[in-house]
């Protein structure tokens, strides 16, 4: 059998030294493998989802088991996914493994990013993956939002309404661009067919080639790797390709798949029957998008009133936050590894990993980015913090607009500090200090006898 | 526990969840069970296949060597050689030739794309209001100021259009004394009933609550706030315009009617807002 291939293909010189190839080993580098593996889990389970989904935004009467809505209105996408819930057999756990896997596929990449970027695994020769790596976490964002949409339900159609008025904001083209998109004044039925199209066709199609792209530069580049005994810049320390990388690799396809199925199966997610259909003239609150979208909102949130008209031209309130901002930290990430390389005058190649120590400067910066994130994303829920602490929303609002200024430059001072003292003193963070011996002198004060 | 029994039994626990899910499936299915199955049927799969690889692999360390990927300065130049691209390039009217069709051939296969929506013209200006329009509540109905309680929030619509988001309008009864309307708009609440839009100048979404102590109007969605009783200016969010107010009076019969249609665009603002279309005849 081998042989038979082999004459046909000569595949047996290529597979002796692909299945030799040597992977270091780190658990930080299973994060992206993680990722990887719940886009297939969300490939399987979504193609089940689509043989059921019904693109159509024609109003039917709900007629199905679930009685707070039965006799309702509701258009006939919102109605094929009450069935899928509801009817068909083993429909709502697949629809609840998809859309926890897309929560965990984006919180994965938003990891893996994070750990590229700390152990500078970004450099050169690594600067062509690090940016189809943006453009792979730009595709997960959007399969996520027009997925969130295709329900068709109230909370999600909240959501498509601030994208349309984000949309329209844009100065010149934003009114055109929007009813291209829309297919008209907000809201419109053409929109579920057009999210289905980007969701199930164009948008998978861009990922799956994407990640075919970031893997066979992984596979060509070769892993990087941590400074470990017998690592250096000039080669590669681990396991072979087969069988040990082969064997995890697909232990932790699977056991991320049992993850999945578990929360699924227990943790109701997006339950549309409770938000009901969507209603242009209704809105539910608190209204929360999914974890990754949240940034966006808190910053649509926290931002102040400003809306100028300079010229004739007006700029909406929405534009800043909701277009310059999300531009702003793409465009930062995208030319991070030039603008290091050039403020650091680095030429060189970096096979080694620095630990997040070893550039105070880009581990500081990094995490400030996180901070800005995290306070974003916490006042995309500032209505359900307010609850949570007793005080008003305007109290709630005003602190996170410190917050959001405070925390990061905070968070980058007490970073770079941190690990500037660690490079300093080889010290490790989560060891307790060597021990010294004292006596105490004949006048009350102590002095040092040596170590421990 | 020897690796060989652990691997042993996470496959017998796969095999056994995998049966029951077939069962469960046979049986009509339950979406909890049927996780917890999934999960144990791949769990124990995975289990098996970790515990296999740590223990029972030969799972030594090797170096391998990593090779420069950039190529020699002489395979470059024999691969520009290859590539010669002044072969093409010196024909330079051709090449221009060549991208000046390749730039209308593009521009032509672009164009279909504009079926995809219409021009925005004046629908982010007008609304279905117009002079002489009653306003009607979600059932059809016309609306008194009498019939209106104090304090009381009614969605409406111009008659004929129930339901259209663009031009979905809150109206508000308040005391009439307490209204403190900018210059002129002094007759548009007739009774105290005042209408604004229902459309957030911020976002868009629909301002659906109501604060009837401090008579403001609050967006749920970002948390805009609006002073009902000063003609609607934003006090608090990312909001920076007043909601449009419907200009209203009376007709013979005590019902509400509009002015006209809004003075104003509704909604989330767009870069040439302040340069509405001329009005229609």
């Amino acid at each position: 059998m081998l042989g038979w291939i082999d004459d046909r293909l000569g595949t047996a010189s290529w597979a002796r030294s692909g299945l030799r190839k040597i992977f270091p080993d780190h658990w930080s580098f299973l994060i992206g493998e993680v990722a990887l593996f719940c886009l297939v889990v969300l490939v399987l389970t979504g193609v089940f989802l689509t043989l059921f989904y019904v693109p159509d935004a024609t109003e039917v009467t709900y007629a199905g088991p679930w009685q707070p809505l039965q006799g309702q209105q509701v258009s006939a996408a919102f109605n094929s996914v009450m069935r899928l819930s509801f009817e068909v057999r083993a429909g709502l756990v697949m629809r609840q493994i998809h859309h926890w896997a897309a929560l965990v596929f984006v919180a994965a990449i938003a990891a893996h990013l994070l750990r590229v970027f700390l152990t500078g695994a970004f450099r050169k020769p690594r600067e062509i993956n690090w940016l189809v790596g943006i453009g792979l976490l730009l595709l997960a964002l959007a399969m996520g939002i027009t997925g969130y949409s295709l329900p068709d339900d109230l909370l999600s159609g909240t959501g498509l309404r601030v994208i349309y008025s984000v949309v329209i904001a844009i100065p010149f083209i934003g009114p055109y661009l929007a009813f291209l998109v829309f297919g008209g004044e907000f809201p419109t039925a053409e929109i579920v067919s057009r999210l289905f199209v980007f969701h199930v066709m164009l948008l998978p199609a861009l990922l799956i080639g994407g990640v075919l792209i970031h893997l066979a530069i992984l596979w060509r580049q070769k892993h990087s790797q941590y400074a470990i005994p017998g690592a250096t810049e000039h080669n590669v320390v681990g396991r072979s390709f087969w069988p040990t990388q082969v064997f995890k690799s697909t232990g932790l396809a699977i056991l991320t798949a049992a993850v999945l199925a578990l929360m699924g199966g227990l943790v109701q997610i997006n339950p549309i029957w409770a938000y009901g259909p969507f209603d242009a003239t209704t809105v539910s609150a608190p209204a929360q998008p999914d974890w990754y979208v949240g940034w966006l909102d808190g910053a649509l949130r926290l931002f102040p009133p400003i809306e100028f008209t300079v010229l004739g031209i007006t700029i909406p309130s929405p534009f800043i936050p909701g277009i310059l901002l999300p531009g702003i930290a793409f465009g930062i990430m995208s030319v991070w590894p030039f603008l290091e390389a050039r403020v650091r005058h680095d030429t060189a190649e970096h096979q080694l990993l620095d630990g997040p120590r070893g550039n105070p400067m880009r581990t500081a910066f990094g995490v400030a980015g996180l901070l800005v994130f995290v306070v974003l994303t916490l006042a995309g829920g500032n209505d359900v913090l307010a609850i949570v602490f007793g005080v008003p929303v305007e109290a709630m609002t005003e602190i996170l607009r410190v917050a959001i200024v405070v925390v990061p430059l905070l968070g980058f001072g007490i970073t770079y500090r941190i690990c500037a003292e660690l490079r300093r003193t080889r010290g490790h963070p989560m060891e307790r200090a060597p021990a010294v011996r004292l006596r105490r002198t004949d006048d009350g004060g102590f002095e040092e006898i040596g170590p421990e | 526990m020897t690796a060989q029994r652990g691997v042993t039994l996470a496959l017998v626990a796969s095999i056994v969840a995998s049966m029951v899910l077939i069962g469960l499936y046979l049986a009509g299915g339950n979406p909890q069970l049927e996780g917890i199955g999934l999960a144990i049927a791949l769990g124990g799969l995975g289990a098996a296949i970790v515990i296999w690889a740590n223990a029972l692999l030969d799972n030594r360390v090797e170096a391998e060597e990593r090779h420069t990927l950039a190529s020699s300065a002489e395979q470059r130049s024999i691969a520009r050689e290859a590539l010669d691209p002044e072969q093409i390039s010196r024909r330079r009217f051709l090449v221009r030739l060549l991208a000046g069709a390749g730039g209308v051939l593009t521009a032509a296969l672009v164009l279909p794309a504009f079926s995809l929506g219409p021009q925005p013209g004046s629908d982010l200006f007008r609304t279905a209001w117009r002079r002489g329009i009653r306003v009607v509540d979600t059932n059809n109905r016309p609306v008194r100021p009498s019939s209106l309680p104090l304090d009381s929030v009614t969605t409406v619509f111009p008659e004929g259009f129930v339901g259209r988001p663009d031009s979905q309008t809150l109206l508000i009864k308040v005391r009439p004394a307490d209204l403190e309307l900018p210059d002129g708009r002094g007759a548009w609440a007739p009774d105290g009933c005042i209408a604004y839009s229902k459309v957030c100048t911020h976002a868009g979404c629909p301002v659906g609550l109501y604060r009837a102590r401090e008579h403001q109007l609050l967006c749920p969605c970002h948390q805009s706030t609006f002073d009902v009783l000063r003609g609607a200016p934003p006090v608090f969010g990312p909001a920076a315009r007043p909601l449009p107010q419907l200009p209203m009076e009376l007709d013979a019969q005590g019902n509400l009617v509009a002015l006209g249609d809004f003075p104003e665009p509704i909604g989330p603002g767009f870069w040439d807002m302040t340069h509405p279309p001329p009005a229609e005849s």
